[in-house]
C-alpha cells in the first residue's frame, strides 16, 4: 500500500512553526523529518513516523506555495487563497526575510549580482547554513534592494512599506541596503571582529546625516546614495591638520580640557597628531569612490587599532572624542563648523560603536 | 419582465502577465447573462485594471433569474490574434431574490480557470430589481428559501412542517459530446461547470414550485447531488424538507445567554407555539408508544436490496412488470389504510424529512434505522431524445427527465421513487409513519450505478405537520408527565407482534415504557437525551473483492454481495459500540463503494451511552474446538483483552451508570393490558421477501464465535482501533454528547488521501487490514495536525470513499475542529445534572434516586481524565495565542499597504480581507447567527496538463482544494456573510494520469451563507450585521 496523494487544507491554513522554521532552514523534507523526530515530538505527541511524514510533507507544500506571495508580501495580505490571521501573516513574513548573522557577515557591502550568487555555494560550506537558505537571504536582499534602490523617501519606510516588515528588521534592510549600494569593505581580516548590529549602527547613523536625504527631506529624498556634495566639501577639514597652528592649538584646546581626567592622558597626548591626522584624512579622502569603500577599514587602522592598543577604555575614548569635535569650535581660524559637525557627528557615534574587542 | 439584473465591473487585481513582452496585460471583461452579452473597456498595460464601468442592465424573466448564473470573462485584449480568456467567475444570483437574504453582492472575486486555477481578482457589483407583482412571484419559485442545514435554521421557527420534496434533472454530459472531441480541455470544463451550474438553478426552482404548491416557504436541508454517469448522462438530484418558516424577528426574545448551540435551538420554536394542529397545553408533550432497534431496518431492506437489484440489474424488461406491481401494492396499500395514522403519507407520496435535529416535541419515538440499496444498470438510460433537443438554439436549455416519463419506463424518477417506496415499507414495519434524517446516495463505477437510501424511521408529533395530515389516533397514545430524555427511545411497534426478534426492557429512565438494548439512528443526539458520559465516533471498515465482469453479470455480482456487506458492517458497528461500552448509535451513515474489483463499505455514527437503555453487555469469545489447551490459552487471553479495553474505554469515555438491580427494571415480559392495540399485521408491512435476521440474540452474552482465522482476524481488528490521545474527541453528529462549553475557535478541514494497493496481495484480509490502515493513519494524522487546539473535539467528521481506479482507493474527510474549555465543563456538567435533578424531581418520586446518583457520580469524572500529561510541543504552545487571538478578530485589516492601496484599489473595497469562518455544523460556537443569506452550492472543475510542475498530484488537489474554499469564501464576503454554515464538499472526485502528466479535479460543495455575531459583541452592539472595522494598523498610519 503506497500513499499516492496525501493532503491537508484547512479552511485556515495551518501554520507550524518549527516545521517553517526547518524549512526557512533550507532542509529536505526528510532532514526536517528527522530532525523533529530527534526533538522528542513522537514520544509527546505519541505519532508515527508516517504521521510526522505526512505533517512534515503537508506543510513544506503549503510553504511552497505561500513562498510567491512573501515575495511581495503585500500580496500575501490581499490574497484570497489561503486564510491567515494577520499575526500568522507578520509571523511568515517575518520570518521568511529573518537572514543568518553568519550569512549576512559574508555578503555585506557586495555587490548582490549574480556573482555573488555564485559564492553561496562557498558562504553555504564556511558557514554550516544551508545552499538553500542562502539563496533565499541572498534572494531576499537582492528584491529589497531592487525595490528600494530608487525610490525616494525614507530608506526604513519604503521597506516597511513593500515587505510589511517590523521595524527592527526594516531597518537592518536599511543597512544591507545601504551597505550594498556604497560597497562598503567589511571582509577584510581586521573587520572580523565586527558584527553585523556595529555596521547596522553606522549604517543608521549615516543614512541619518550623510546621505542626500538627510539635508533637506522634502526634495530628491535619496538614502541609499551619500551626499557627493558633502563628500567634496569633506576636504576643505584638511586645513585641521595641513595648518600646523591650528593642529596644535586643537591639541592644546583637547589636552587642557581632558587633563586629569583621562586614565590614559599621556597615550593620549603623545598621539594626538596621528589620531588627528587619521581622521581628518579619512574625510578628505571620500571623495575617491574607492576610499568610501574602505572607510571601515580606515577607521579601524587610523582609530581603532591605535588606541587598543594603547588600551584606552571606552569611556576615555568617548570623553576623547566628545572634547576633540567640540574643541574644534573654539578654533578661531576654522570656518567649517557646520561641516564639521556633520562629519565628526556620525563618526563619533560609529567609531564608539567600533570600539571593542 | 419581472426582473432587472444590473452589473458592475469596478476593478481588477493581480492579474497574471499575459504579454510577455511588457509583462503586462491589457485587460477587458465579457458580463453575460442569458443570450446578452456586455463587454467593458480595455484598460491597457495593467495587472490592477481600473475599469469602473457604468451599469450593465439586463432585463429578465424571473425564471432565467433563477436558472441562470452571471457568467464574468476576464480577458486579455490582442489586437492581432484572438483574445486570450484570463478566467471566469460565475455568481449565483439566487440569493438576491428573496427579501430577507442578501441585498447586493458587491466584492473580490477570485478569477478562475479551470487550467490554470485563481489568476487575480476582480471586483464587482451585482443588484436586482423585481418588480413586485406577488402573482408572478408565485409562479416562478422566487421567493422560496434554501437551506442545507438540517434542523430548523437559528432565526427561524417551524410554522408547519410541511414533508418531503424531491425532483431530479438529467443531461448529457457536455464531457462525452461528440464536439468535446474537437473542443479544448478548457472549453470543455466551462460548458460542463456552466450546464451544472444551470441545471442546479433548474432545479432549485422546480422544488420551489412543489414548496408553493405544498405551501410552504422554505426548504430546510436542502441536499443537491450530482451523479456523473458518463456516458449515460449527468443526473442532478435534490431533496429536502418543505417547511414554513417565520422570522423570529425581535432577537430579544431568545437572548444568547448560554453558549451551547444545543440550548439555543432547543428554545428558538418554542417562543411562538405553534399554531397549527395542536391543542397541547404543556410545552413539551412526550407521546408515548413504542422504540426499536436498527437491527430491523437491515433484515427488511438488505432482502429486498437483493431482489429489486436482480430485478434491474438483469434486463430492464423484466425489471419493469415487477416495479409496477410493487407500486400497485403498495398503492393499494395506502387506500385500505385510509384511516390509520398514517394518513400522514397519504397526502404526499413519501413522509421523509431530511432533516436530523427537530423543534422539540416533534420527534415522538425513534424506530431505527431503515436503508435500501438498488444496483441498476446505467447504459439504459442513454435516450436518444436528447441528441434531437440537444441541437436547439438555447442550446443548454435542459430536460426535465419528468417529461420523457410517459413512454420511457426506465426512468431515473422511477429508480428512485422505488427505493423510497421500499424504505417507507420498512419503515411501516417498524410501526413507524415516518423517515427522518433522510438521504439519498449513489456510487457509479462504469455502467453500474448503487443506488441507496436511508433514514430513521420514527413517529412524529402531529403538531408541527401540516393541518390534518394526522387524525386523533395519535393523540390517543399520549400519556402526560413523562419525564423527558427518553421518550424517543421508547419503541413505536407494538411488543407482541414484533416484526423481528428483539430484547426489550422497561426504561431506565422512566420505568414505564419499554426500550430496545441498543438503539441506531440516522439523526442528531436529541438535545433533550440524557447521556452518560461522552460519545466517540465508531467506524466499520469493509472491503470485499468482487470478480471484474460486465454488465449484467456485474450487477448480479454486486447485488449478491452487498447483504453480505450489510450483515458484516452492521456486525462490525455492534462489537465495536459494545466495546466501548455504549448502547446508542446516532447520525449513522453507511457508504457502499463499488469499484472495478472490489466493494467497500464505510459506516460512521457517534456512540453513546443513552441513560434510559439498558446497560450494555459484554462481548464473549467462544472457540470452536476446546480440545488444545494452547488455543483455550490463547481465547482467554483474548477475552481478557476485550474486557479490558471495554473497561479502559468506559473510562475513557466517563461512562458510569447508576447501579440498577434487576428487581427494579422488570422483567422484559411483555404486558398485554399496556399495549393492547395491533398496529397491523406483520405481512401487511413488508413484501413478501425473505427476512434476514441480524438480530444478534440475547444482549449480555454478545458471542464470537472463532472457528478460523478470519474470525480471529476480526476480533483482531476490533482491538487495533486506537481511541484518539488525550484531549480530543471525535464524533461525526453536530454536537458531542457530553461536551457543551465552546469556546470560540474553530477549524474546518479537507484531508484526501489516495493510495495504491498493491495488486499482489488483493485479499479480503489484505484488504481490509489496508482500509483499516488507511482510515485509522487518517485519523492519527488529523489529531496530529491539529493538536495545537486541544482540548478540542473534531465533529461532523464526514469520511467518503472513492474508487476511482482498480488500486487506488481515495478517502476524503471533512470536519471541523472546535475548543472547549475543559474547566468550564465542571460547571456546565454540574449545572447540567441539577438542572435534571430538578426535572426529575418534579417527576415520580422513586425515580429520585437515580438522578442523584448521577449528579454524584458524574460530575467528578466529567474531570478531564488526562488533561496534565497532554502533549504540547514547543511550538504548538506558542502558536495557540497567536491563533486565537487572530480569530476572534472577526473583520480585522491586516496592515495597511499605504502606496499600494492609493494606486490601485479603489478606496471603497476595502482592500483588506475579511475571514470567513466555514463549519460543516448549523451554529458556530460561541456566536449568533442573525441572519441567512442564501445558499451557496458551486461546482468547480480544475485541470492540469503540467502535473509534476504543480507539484505532482498532492499540489495539484492541495491547490485546488485552497482555491475552492477561497471561491466559497469570496461568494460569501460578497454577500455581505462572514460564515458558511452547514458546509458540505459533496463531491471530490480525482482523476490522474501520470504518464501523460495530467489530472482532473472536479469537486462541488455547498452551505448556507450566514452573518453571525459574537455573543460577546451582541450586548454592546445592535444585532443588525456585524461592523466591518477597517483598522488601519501600524504601517497604514505611517503612509498615510
Amino acid at each position: 500500500m503506497t500513499s499516492e496523494l496525501d493532503i491537508f487544507v484547512g479552511n485556515t491554513t495551518l501554520i507550524d512553526e518549527d516545521v517553517y522554521r526547518l524549512w526557512l532552514d533550507g532542509y529536505s523534507v526528510n532532514d526536517a523529518v528527522a530532525l523533529r523526530v530527534r526533538s522528542g515530538i513522537l514520544e509527546q505527541t505519541g505519532a508515527t513516523a508516517g504521521v510526522l511524514q505526512s505533517d512534515t510533507m503537508d506543510h513544506y507544500r503549503t510553504f511552497h506555495m505561500l513562498e510567491r506571495l512573501l515575495h511581495a508580501p503585500p500580496k500575501l495580505l490581499h490574497q484570497l487563497i489561503f486564510q491567515i490571521p494577520p499575526s500568522r501573516q507578520a509571523l511568515l513574513i517575518e520570518r521568511y526575510y529573518t537572514f543568518d548573522e553568519a550569512f549576512v557577515r559574508e555578503v555585506l557591502g557586495k555587490k548582490l549580482s549574480k556573482g555573488t550568487k555564485k559564492d553561496l555555494d562557498d558562504i553555504s560550506t564556511k558557514t554550516g547554513i544551508t545552499l538553500k537558505s542562502c539563496r533565499r537571504q541572498f534572494d531576499n536582499f537582492k528584491r529589497v534592494f531592487k525595490v528600494v534602490e530608487e525610490m525616494r523617501g525614507s530608506l526604513v519606510d519604503n521597506i516597511q512599506q513593500h515587505f510589511l516588515l517590523s521595524d527592527r528588521l526594516a531597518r537592518d534592510y536599511a543597512a544591507i541596503v545601504f551597505f550594498a549600494n556604497n560597497r562598503f569593505e567589511t571582509g577584510k581580516k581586521k573587520l572580523q571582529y565586527l558584527s553585523f548590529g556595529d555596521f547596522a549602527f553606522c549604517a543608521e547613523l549615516m543614512i541619518q546625516n550623510w546621505t542626500l536625504g538627510a539635508v533637506d527631506s522634502q526634495m530628491d529624498d535619496m538614502d541609499v546614495d551619500l551626499d557627493k556634495e558633502f563628500l567634496q566639501d569633506l576636504k576643505e577639514l584638511k586645513v585641521l591638520v595641513a595648518d600646523k597652528d591650528l593642529l596644535d592649538l586643537h591639541k592644546s584646546l583637547v589636552c587642557t580640557a581632558l587633563r586629569g581626567k583621562l586614565s590614559v592622558f599621556s597615550e593620549m597626548e603623545t598621539n594626538f597628531k596621528n589620531l588627528s591626522r587619521g581622521l581628518v584624512n579619512v574625510a578628505a579622502k571620500l571623495t575617491h569612490n574607492k576610499d568610501v569603500r574602505d572607510l571601515f577599514v580606515d577607521l579601524v587602522e587610523k582609530f581603532v587599532e591605535p588606541c587598543r592598543s594603547d588600551h584606552w577604555p571606552l569611556s576615555d575614548v568617548r570623553l576623547f572624542l566628545n572634547q576633540y569635535s567640540v574643541s574644534v569650535h573654539s578654533l578661531d581660524g576654522f570656518r567649517h563648523q557646520t561641516l564639521w559637525d556633520r562629519y565628526m557627528g556620525t563618526l563619533r557615534g560609529c567609531l564608539l560603536r567600533l570600539y571593542h574587542d | 419582465m419581472p426582473g432587472k439584473l444590473k452589473v458592475k465591473i469596478v476593478a481588477g487585481r493581480h492579474l497574471p502577465v499575459m504579454d510577455r513582452a511588457s509583462d503586462l496585460t491589457d485587460a477587458f471583461v465579457e458580463v453575460k447573462f442569458g443570450n446578452t452579452t456586455f463587454k467593458t473597456d480595455v484598460y491597457l498595460k495593467s495587472l490592477n485594471p481600473q475599469w469602473n464601468s457604468e451599469w450593465f442592465k439586463f432585463e429578465v424573466d424571473d425564471e432565467d433569474l433563477q436558472d441562470e448564473p452571471l457568467q464574468i470573462t476576464v480577458l486579455d485584449h490582442d489586437t492581432y490574434s484572438a483574445n486570450d480568456a484570463i478566467g471566469k467567475v460565475y455568481i449565483d444570483i439566487d440569493p438576491l431574490l428573496y427579501s430577507e437574504a442578501a441585498t447586493v453582492i458587491s466584492g473580490w472575486f477570485p478569477i478562475y480557470d479551470t487550467i490554470h486555477g485563481i489568476r487575480g481578482e476582480i471586483n464587482v457589483v451585482v443588484k436586482v430589481d423585481l418588480f413586485n407583482d406577488l402573482n408572478r412571484f408565485r409562479q416562478s419559485s422566487c421567493g422560496v428559501k434554501f437551506f442545507c442545514t438540517t434542523s430548523i435554521p437559528k432565526c427561524y421557527r417551524a410554522v408547519v412542517i410541511h414533508g418531503f420534496v424531491e425532483e431530479l434533472v438529467v443531461n448529457e454530459d457536455p464531457e462525452y459530446q461528440w464536439i468535446d472531441r474537437i473542443r479544448t480541455p478548457r472549453a470543455s470544463n466551462e460548458a460542463r461547470q456552466r450546464l451544472i451550474s444551470l441545471m442546479s438553478g433548474e432545479l432549485q426552482r422546480k422544488i420551489g414550485l412543489k414548496v408553493l404548491e405544498m405551501r410552504g416557504n422554505a426548504v430546510v436541508g436542502y441536499l443537491q447531488c450530482f451523479d456523473l454517469e458518463g456516458e449515460s448522462g449527468l443526473v442532478v438530484r435534490a431533496i429536502g424538507t418543505a417547511c414554513t418558516l417565520d422570522k423570529l424577528s425581535s432577537p430579544a426574545t431568545f437572548l444568547p445567554a448560554c453558549n451551547s448551540p444545543s440550548k439555543e435551538m432547543k428554545e428558538s420554536p418554542l417562543v411562538h407555539p405553534p399554531s397549527h394542529g395542536c391543542r397541547s397545553t404543556h410545552n413539551s408533550p412526550i407521546h408515548t408508544a413504542t422504540g426499536s432497534r436498527l437491527t430491523q431496518s437491515f433484515s427488511v431492506s438488505v432482502p429486498t436490496l437483493i431482489y429489486t437489484g436482480m430485478g434491474s440489474g438483469s434486463a430492464g424488461k423484466e425489471g419493469g412488470p415487477f416495479k409496477a406491481l410493487l407500486r400497485q401494492q403498495t398503492q393499494s396499500a395506502l387506500e385500505q389504510r385510509g384511516g390509520s395514522p398514517h394518513r400522514f403519507c397519504r397526502r404526499r407520496e413519501f413522509p421523509f424529512l431530511t432533516l436530523t435535529a427537530f423543534p422539540p416535541g416533534l420527534l415522538v419515538h425513534v424506530g431505527g434505522v431503515v436503508s435500501a440499496r438498488s444496483v441498476k444498470l446505467l447504459d439504459r438510460i442513454h435516450n436518444p431524445a436528447f441528441v434531437g433537443i440537444m441541437g436547439n438554439t438555447r442550446s443548454y436549455k435542459l430536460l426535465d427527465w419528468n417529461s420523457f416519463n410517459s413512454d420511457e419506463p426506465e426512468t431515473r424518477d422511477a429508480w428512485w421513487a422505488e427505493i423510497r417506496q421500499e424504505i417507507k415499507s420498512h419503515a411501516k414495519a417498524l410501526g413507524c409513519h415516518a423517515v427522518v434524517g433522510y438521504s439519498e446516495s449513489t456510487s457509479i463505477c462504469e455502467e453500474v450505478c448503487i443506488l441507496s437510501a436511508s433514514g430513521t424511521a420514527a413517529v412524529l408529533s402531529p403538531r408541527f405537520l401540516q393541518e390534518g395530515t394526522v387524525d386523533g389516533s395519535l393523540e390517543q397514545r399520549v400519556e402526560e408527565n413523562l419525564p423527558v430524555g427518553c421518550g424517543f427511545c421508547h419503541i413505536p411497534y407494538d411488543e407482541l407482534n414484533m416484526p423481528f426478534p428483539a430484547h426489550l426492557t422497561h426504561c431506565y429512565n422512566c420505568r414505564k415504557q419499554k426500550v430496545p438494548d441498543v438503539l441506531f439512528t440516522t439523526i442528531d443526539l436529541p438535545t433533550d437525551a440524557v447521556v452518560i458520559g461522552k460519545g466517540c465516533l465508531i467506524q466499520a471498515r469493509l472491503c470485499r473483492l468482487k470478480k471484474k465482469a460486465q454488465a449484467e453479470a456485474n450487477a448480479t455480482a454486486i447485488s449478491n454481495l452487498l447483504p453480505f456487506m450489510e450483515y458484516e458492517v452492521h456486525t462490525q458497528l455492534m462489537n465495536k459500540l459494545k466495546l466501548k461500552g455504549m448502547n446508542a448509535l446516532f447520525g449513522l451513515r453507511i457508504q457502499i463503494t463499488v469499484g472495478e474489483n472490489m466493494l467497500m463499505g464505510l459506516a460512521s455514527a457517534t456512540g453513546v451511552y443513552l441513560a434510559a437503555l439498558p446497560m450494555p453487555g459484554g462481548i464473549q469469545i467462544a472457540g470452536k474446538t476446546p480440545s488444545d489447551g494452547s488455543y483455550e490459552q490463547h481465547i482467554s487471553h483474548m477475552q481478557k483483552k476485550i474486557n479490558d479495553t471495554i473497561a479502559k474505554n468506559k473510562e475513557l469515555y466517563e461512562i458510569n451508570p447508576p447501579e440498577v438491580s434487576e428487581e427494579i427494571i422488570g422483567s422484559p415480559i411483555p404486558e398485554p393490558r399496556q399495549r393492547s392495540r395491533l398496529l397491523r399485521s406483520q405481512s401487511e408491512s413488508s413484501d413478501e421477501v425473505t427476512e434476514l435476521d441480524l438480530s444478534h440474540g440475547k444482549k449480555d452474552a454478545f458471542v464470537l464465535e472463532i472457528d478460523d482465522t478470519d474470525a480471529m482476524e476480526d476480533v483482531h481488528s476490533l482491538l487495533t482501533d486506537v481511541p484518539p490521545p488525550s484531549g480530543f474527541y471525535s464524533c461525526n453528529t453536530e454536537i458531542m454528547p457530553g461536551i457543551n462549553n465552546w469556546t470560540s475557535e474553530i477549524q474546518m478541514f479537507t484531508s484526501v488521501r489516495v493510495v495504491r494497493l498493491s495488486s499482489l496481495n488483493l485479499t479480503n484480509q489484505a484488504l481490509n487490514k489496508n482500509f483499516n490502515g488507511l482510515c485509522e493513519n487518517l485519523l492519527k494524522s488529523l489529531y496530529f495536525k491539529l493538536r495545537s487546539m486541544t482540548p478540542c473535539c473534531l465533529c461532523h467528521v464526514n469520511f467518503t470513499v472513492s474508487l476511482p481506479e482498480d488500486e487506488l482507493i481515495q478517502v476524503t474527510v471533512t470536519a471541523v475542529a472546535i475548543t472547549f474549555d475543559k474547566n468550564q465543563a465542571l460547571q456546565t456538567t454540574k449545572a447540567h445534572a441539577e438542572k435534571s435533578l430538578q426535572r426529575a424531581s418534579t417527576d415520580n418520586e422513586e425515580l429520585l434516586q437515580f438522578p442523584l446518583e448521577l449528579c454524584s457520580d458524574s460530575v467528578p469524572s466529567h474531570a478531564f481524565p488526562a488533561a496534565k500529561e497532554h502533549p504540547e510541543s514547543a511550538s504548538s504552545n506558542s502558536g495557540t495565542p497567536a491563533a486565537q487571538r487572530a480569530v476572534t478578530v472577526e473583520k480585522a485589516s491586516p496592515m495597511g499597504d499605504g502606496n499600494f492601496r492609493n494606486r490601485s484599489a479603489p478606496p471603497c473595497a476595502g482592500s483588506t480581507v475579511g475571514v470567513v469562518k466555514m463549519t460543516p455544523l448549523s451554529f458556530i460556537p460561541g456566536a449568533k447567527i442573525t441572519k441567512y443569506l442564501g445558499i451557496i452550492n458551486m461546482f468547480f472543475i480544475r485541470e492540469t496538463t503540467s502535473l509534476r510542475e504543480e507539484g505532482g498530484v498532492s499540489g495539484f488537489l492541495h491547490t485546488f482544494i485552497a482555491e475552492v474554499f477561497a471561491m466559497v469564501r469570496a461568494h460569501v464576503a460578497a454577500l455581505g456573510g462572514n460564515a458558511v454554515v452547514s458546509y458540505i464538499m459533496k463531491q471530490c472526485v480525482f482523476m490522474e494520469n501520470p504518464s501523460k502528466n495530467q489530472a482532473q479535479c472536479l469537486i462541488n460543495v455547498s452551505g448556507d451563507a450566514v452573518v453571525f455575531v459574537r455573543e460577546s459583541d451582541l450586548e454592546v452592539m445592535s444585532t443588525q450585521q456585524p461592523a466591518v472595522n477597517c483598522q488601519p494598523t501600524c504601517t497604514g498610519e505611517v503612509t498615510t
